[in-house]
């Protein structure tokens, strides 16, 4: 445990440069970019389906991942089936792009329960809503995945104000001192509600933060899905051979406010959302696919449909008011209710379990 | 009790590979109480972890390794030391099972040295029970003898629910005997049975409540006090302490706790409701004062002592 090898501090610098992949040249990989741009055009539907559903009073709140899907589906996609993500608030779609139903994943903002979905199924841990706190829990079941021999690698997700939290130091070091399969993954969007990044941190990038703790800072364009995607896997494939932990940080940005429920316009400048707006993820991937022929009207036709039926699952599952059972609430606090917890259930006149 | 403590930890590592310790010293050393001695050189470093100094990081990581099926069992240092950690307890291990539906409990054990009585300096007495008490989704233990420091340690990194097991730090160097069984959690014991006056105890009180019951002082009065050891504060026996009230139609409450909104609250509340037309005194508390726990130099003022707890028995309107 913890066999700290000597490294020098220059090789867990982060890249000086975002790593890009889209405009460089690269070439393109057939298999991948076609099937990341249809998850982000099903993940932009989604997070303004979503956005009109709160609207409509469907949902207690949403914070919209709008801009941000390439993060998002790059890190769904990244992860095999056996792997575990670890999601915060901000990352619902990650979790419906893994594979969690579109409307289970909503319970939590749609408030019929908090989260409620089984984490074990497809290895999600619930949507975390107390930041960085879920990144300690990455480290922890990696660790425990390594002792027990299992090729299982822990993929977390945090914004830039968490990374100002104790929760994001102390998983991170701790997760170097065990060397843990772990990879967090900083979605830097300039804000933390309000809060820019300079009143965040002093670092001269949150990638660099890596350094201290002994592990591998990258930094990436987080609006280029194939970029984010190769740098999630290299370093997921890195934490999988025994590597230890890395950190990347994805620069990008919300085109939404923090939620429905905040005034984006009281703290960031329009110019600024339509600087961003010209580096929309769907945009730059969708410009260079067709460049080399890999996106044609009709298949772009036939996303936005596959979209369309994905916002109207919503819209139905959403549409209909959520079966609710007031004796859930003293179900499954503790394995067997205690005797106090049977009397509160009777006083309320429900059954208790 | 120590030596229990770390008899329970060795079963429960070789009993079950998916036990795991984790703390601050508790490898090499042995913990600063040794309550771990020996063990990361019988199971090794992976299985009684020395973790970075960081506590909510140890437990929060405690939780990921629970998510993934392992049963944790934590040691914090010390009784305030654990503070860090209140926001993985409260937000995360107190939750999950609640937040999953029932899907992904959280077998997981936080051992927190607690109370005063050792001349600790600042930071090393405190009685945080009532936090942890007021944190639906965590059970509550605190072992007063050696064979439930055993027992009830066992019960606890056996649970599927999280269990804050908060041991008696002026205890550790008590003696007393294994038993092969003792009565499951959310059960209290009655430890000396009276007819004058029920006293409610748990954890380093229960000792001073049985030297005020076997007190020459109790004895002139005239006064045969029972003792109830409740063991676990959550759940919380009711019935057991409801039924020793109503035997003696009087009752103190006693703890080193800060009496404001203390544990003695809700127990003397609770006996209040249930027994109000078998008492003839309101229910009693002889608590810690409301107060930052004392230096070391003036904690005996501080402390329940068992002349404290004999005159709150006097003042239950034996005159009537
Ligand atoms: C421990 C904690 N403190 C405060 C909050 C309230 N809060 C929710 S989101 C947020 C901003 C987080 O910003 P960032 O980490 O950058 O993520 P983003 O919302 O931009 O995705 C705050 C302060 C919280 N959820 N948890
Ligand atoms: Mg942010």
């Amino acid at each position: 445990m913890g066999d700290a090898e000597a490294r020098s501090a220059d090789d867990l610098l982060p890249e000086p440069e975002p790593h890009r992949v889209l405009g460089t040249g690269a070439e393109p990989e057939p298999e991948t970019w076609p099937e990341l741009y249809r998850h982000l055009v099903r993940g932009r539907r989604y997070n303004t389906q979503a956005t009109v559903l709160t609207r409509q009073g469907r949902l207690a709140v949403y914070p919209s991942s709008t801009g941000q899907e390439a993060c998002q589906v790059a890190a769904a996609l990244a992860l095999e089936p056996r792997d575990w993500l670890f999601p915060s608030y901000r990352d619902t779609l990650a979790a419906v792009v893994r594979g969690l139903d579109p409307v289970a994943a909503l319970g939590l903002l749609r408030g019929d329960w908090h989260t409620g979905y089984d984490p074990r199924a497809l290895r999600i841990a619930p949507l975390c809503t107390p930041l960085a706190t879920q990144l300690p829990h990455a480290v922890g079941l990696a660790h425990a995945a390594r002792l027990r021999g299992d090729d299982v690698v822990a993929l977390a997700l945090v914004g830039d104000g968490g990374t100002s939290e104790g929760d994001f130091h102390e998983a991170l070091n701790f997760a170097a001192v065990w060397r843990a399969p772990v990879v967090f993954l900083v979605q830097n969007n300039g804000y933390a509600i309000s809060v820019p990044l300079a009143k965040q941190s002093a670092a001269p990038s949150l990638a660099h933060k890596a350094v201290g703790y002994g592990m591998p800072g990258r930094l990436v364009d987080g609006n280029d899905a194939p970029a984010v995607l190769s740098v999630l896997r290299q370093a997921l494939a890195r934490a999988r051979a025994g590597g230890g932990p890395t950190l990347v940080e994805a620069l990008t940005y919300r085109l939404e406010a923090h939620t429905n429920a905040d005034d984006a316009g009281r703290y960031r400048p329009d110019a600024e959302v339509a600087a961003w707006q010209d580096r929309d993820p769907l945009a730059l991937l969708g410009a260079e696919l067709r460049r080399h022929g890999l996106l044609t009207d009709d298949r772009e036709a036939a996303l936005r449909a596959e979209a369309d039926d994905l916002a109207a699952t919503l819209r139905a599952g959403l549409g209909t008011e959520p079966a609710l059972d007031p004796a859930d609430l003293f179900a499954h606090v503790f394995a067997t209710p205690t005797p106090q917890l049977r009397e509160q259930a009777r006083r309320l006149g429900v059954a208790s379990a | 009790m120590a030596r229990a403590l770390n008899r329970a930890l060795r079963d429960a590592l070789a009993d079950d590979p998916s036990v795991h310790l984790l703390g601050e010293d508790i490898g090499t050393l042995g913990g600063v109480f040794r309550v771990t001695d020996g063990l990361a050189a019988e199971f090794g470093d992976e299985r009684c972890t020395d973790t970075p100094l960081a506590e909510a990081g140890i437990l929060g990581t405690a939780t990921g390794m629970a998510m993934y099926g392992l049963r944790p069992v934590v040691e914090m240092q010390f009784d305030a030391f654990a503070y860090p950690a209140f926001e993985q307890l409260v937000s995360h291990v107190a939750r999950m099972r609640n937040r999953t539906r029932g899907a992904m409990p959280l077998p997981l054990t936080v051992r927190i040295p607690y109370g005063g009585g050792i001349g600790g300096v600042e930071h090393h007495s405190d009685s945080s029970e009532a936090y942890y008490m007021a944190t639906p989704g965590l059970h509550v233990m605190t072992p007063a003898t050696v064979a439930d420091a055993y027992g009830l340690l066992r019960q606890a990194i056996a649970s599927d629910d999280p269990v804050v097991f908060l041991e008696p730090k002026r205890l550790y160097w008590a003696k007393g005997e294994l038993e092969p069984d003792v009565p499951p959690g959310g059960q209290a014991v009655v430890r000396r049975p009276g007819t004058s006056a029920t006293l409610l105890c748990y954890g380093p009180a229960v000792p001073v409540c049985l030297a005020a019951a076997e007190s020459e002082a109790a004895r002139e009065r005239g006064w045969d006090l029972a003792v109830v050891d409740l063991r676990t504060l959550v759940p919380f026996d009711d019935e057991t302490v409801c039924a020793e009230v109503r035997r003696t139609g009087r009752a103190v409450v006693v703890h080193e706790a800060a009496g404001f909104a203390g544990p003695g609250a809700e127990i003397a509340a609770r006996v209040t409701e249930r027994c109000f037309h078998h008492l003839a005194a309101p229910v009693a508390r002889v608590t810690g004062f409301d107060i930052p726990y004392p230096p070391p130099l003036l904690e005996r003022h501080h402390l329940p002592d068992a002349n404290r707890v004999l005159a709150a028995v006097a003042g239950l309107q034996w005159e009537d």
